[in-house]
């Protein structure tokens, strides 16, 4: 089952442009800009949008054209950039794909933004899904996609719909056709049961990857999403292993004397790097894969431990209490010129750095609460997002727009996110405890 | 604290050890009558019973204060009393700290045990380390109280005399 779940996600997906409904529509280009959001501020405006049922004929075509505008829907108010007007208040109800939308209707209920779509189960057996993104003021179509999927793999499409709307409007890749992985938590706190857990990016499809039996913490992609490396307690043995998602196929790869745990991938996903402890001594070591050999690049008897690459993969950022207290520290991807970045008042751990490069997003503990925060590489601009009791291990969405982390409210865990610049502070739904989450990479 | 507040607090903290000592209980040669009744020399039981299985640390560290010492002194006579048994030392944080920082910590908190087992002659072959860092706290409680309990490493026998 597990299997097939997720070979759903490479299922053949075709796409194909759809010319403008009305040839004289592309030219009537109205002057001024063209629909945009500019992301990098807080959005406290966020764009009024209209999302119309896709259209359908049949009852399922009906149905499914539903979820996929809920799904959307779902999407971009979630993004915090968009403000999905209420369908009851439409005046229009579109049930002419190839029509033109009445644009007077639109702007009468003060939508900027109008996504039209179609749903055909065609007789070949797959799904048509095709979509027009209108700009309401100047009266013209801003994007016209068509999909060719199997009938299961419609809420995908919803997400690449949602992607392709976010990207045409912010000019920034989309991140909604994206999954997390996480650890499902449950049972009394003295003897919890974790599990390897994956779902969509909203909270949809959840799906375990390990039966509980084993302690598990701290899952992390591979580069092509198809591989997870986490910390697994087999045998009463902390050590890092690999999960291939496809095959379920798991095996050790930090079996060495001591423990071995915070792992996480190279950007190009050819080596893992994670922590070793011997003797009680944590030092930060990189294993290749292809070799199975493992180099040494900290060694201090200080905790060095939470190290993550530089996109490019050139640095690392890492957590180490050589300087009394947990700090943030850089250094070459070879271990070299190491540097002290986290000079503020408290604790700063779990480092992650942004898959743009330029920031990196933290953990801050002071005074009884925990903070999520970031900071430049050079330590400059640190910036906290988040408070609470405890919130704890940021993970970046990958446009590196969006933070997702977990939050503990007494004995309750739960996922959240945060828009990079402290806006937009939501909770995932998750079925039951979820923490430890990493968002996936885009799927290609 | 103490070693007989230490051992009312294991004793309702740890379900565990509840039921190793209820089949220690059963096995036992003692009648009812009340006479002799107590845990198997070289047993779990008897090492939380007589000796103290456990000792705690302040935030953040890792070092041994006199009664952690003292208790491990203890430990150091009871294993030398038993030569037969072997122990895994277990390493635990408060939930006051990141989960792989608190992994590290936790394991720096067993080796200290383990540690000053060795440095009183104890055979280091038979004393092996783990870490759990905060995933099995024993105080339930989310302030000092508990967080305080559950900063400890706990000497667990691996292969005493079967209860």
């Amino acid at each position: 089952m597990r299997i097939r779940v997720l070979m759903a996600m490479s299922a053949v997906l075709s796409l194909t442009l759809l010319f403008p409904a009305s040839v004289e529509q592309a030219f009537a280009q109205r002057g001024g800009d063209t629909l945009h959001i500019e992301i990098n501020q807080g959005i406290i405006d966020p764009m009024p949008i209209a999302i119309a049922d896709f259209i359908g004929q049949s009852p399922d075509e009906i149905q499914k054209g539903q979820t996929l505008a809920q799904v959307v829907t779902n999407n971009l108010r979630n993004s915090g950039l968009f403000r999905p007007i209420d369908p009851r208040a439409f005046i229009e109800r579109p049930n002419d794909f190839q029509a033109l939308p009445r644009f007077v209707d639109w702007r009468l209920i003060d939508a900027e933004a109008l996504l039209t779509g179609q749903v055909v189960l065609q007789d070949d057996g797959r799904l048509r899904i095709e979509f027009r993104l209108w700009d309401v003021l100047r009266e013209q179509q801003l994007i016209g996609l068509q999909y060719f999927t199997t009938p299961e793999n419609w809420r995908r499409v919803a997400h690449l719909v949602s992607d392709a709307i976010y990207e045409r409007l912010t000019g920034e890749t989309g991140y909604f056709d994206t999954r997390i992985v996480y650890i499902h938590e449950s049972g009394p706190a003295n003897l919890r049961r974790k599990r390897l857990a994956i779902m969509d990016q909203d909270g949809a499809n959840p799906t375990y990857l390990t039966d509980g039996r084993d302690l598990v913490l701290t899952p992390r992609f591979s580069p092509t999403a198809q591989e997870i490396t986490y910390l697994a307690y087999q045998n009463n043995k902390p050590r890092v292993y690999l999960l291939n998602i496809e095959t379920a196929q798991q095996e050790i790869v930090g079996d060495f004397p001591g423990m071995t745990f915070a792992p996480r991938f190279s950007p190009d996903g050819k080596k893992i790097i994670m922590s070793f402890e011997r003797d009680g001594n944590s030092d930060i070591y990189v294993m290749d894969l292809a070799r199975r050999r493992s180099t040494r690049l900290t060694r201090h008897p200080a905790i060095d431990t939470g190290a993550t690459y530089s996109p490019d993969g050139r640095r690392l950022t890492f957590e180490s209490d050589r300087s009394q207290f947990q700090q943030i520290y850089v250094m070459n991807a070879d271990g070299t010129d190491v540097k002290r970045i986290s000079f503020g008042d408290g604790r700063y751990g779990t480092p992650v750095w942004s898959p743009r490069g330029d920031l990196i997003a933290f953990t801050k503990h002071r005074q009884g609460r925990f903070y999520i925060g970031v900071m430049r590489p050079d330590g400059s601009g640190e910036r906290l997002l988040t408070e609470s009791f405890l919130d704890e291990g940021p993970t970046w969405s990958p446009n590196g727009r969006v933070l997702m982390f977990f939050r503990q409210s007494g004995d309750t865990f739960k996922l959240w996110s945060v828009d990079l610049t402290g806006y937009n502070l939501r909770q995932i739904p998750t079925q039951g405890d979820a923490s430890d989450p990493a968002w996936s990479p885009l799927i290609k | 604290m103490s070693f007989i507040s230490n051992f009312k607090l294991v004793s309702v903290a740890s379900g565990a050890l509840l039921l190793a000592a209820c089949a220690a209980n059963g096995s036992s040669s003692s009648s009812d009558m009340g006479a002799d009744v107590g845990p198997i020399a070289g047993s779990q039981e008897d090492l939380v019973a007589n000796v103290g299985d456990r000792v705690f640390f302040a935030f953040d560290r890792y070092d041994l204060n006199a009664t952690a010492q003292s208790t491990l002194q203890r430990q150091a006579a009871w294993l030398d009393a038993h030569p037969t048994v072997t122990l895994l030392v277990e390493g635990h944080c408060d939930e006051r700290g990141t989960r792989e920082y608190n992994l590290a910590l936790g394991a720096r908190r067993a080796n200290a045990a383990k540690g000053y087992l060795v440095s009183l002659g104890a055979d280091p072959a038979r004393a092996t380390t783990i870490s759990y860092g905060k995933e099995r706290p024993v105080a339930l409680g989310h302030n000092e109280e508990s967080w305080a309990l559950n900063r400890r490493a706990v000497s667990v026998v691996v292969n005493g005399p079967t209860s």
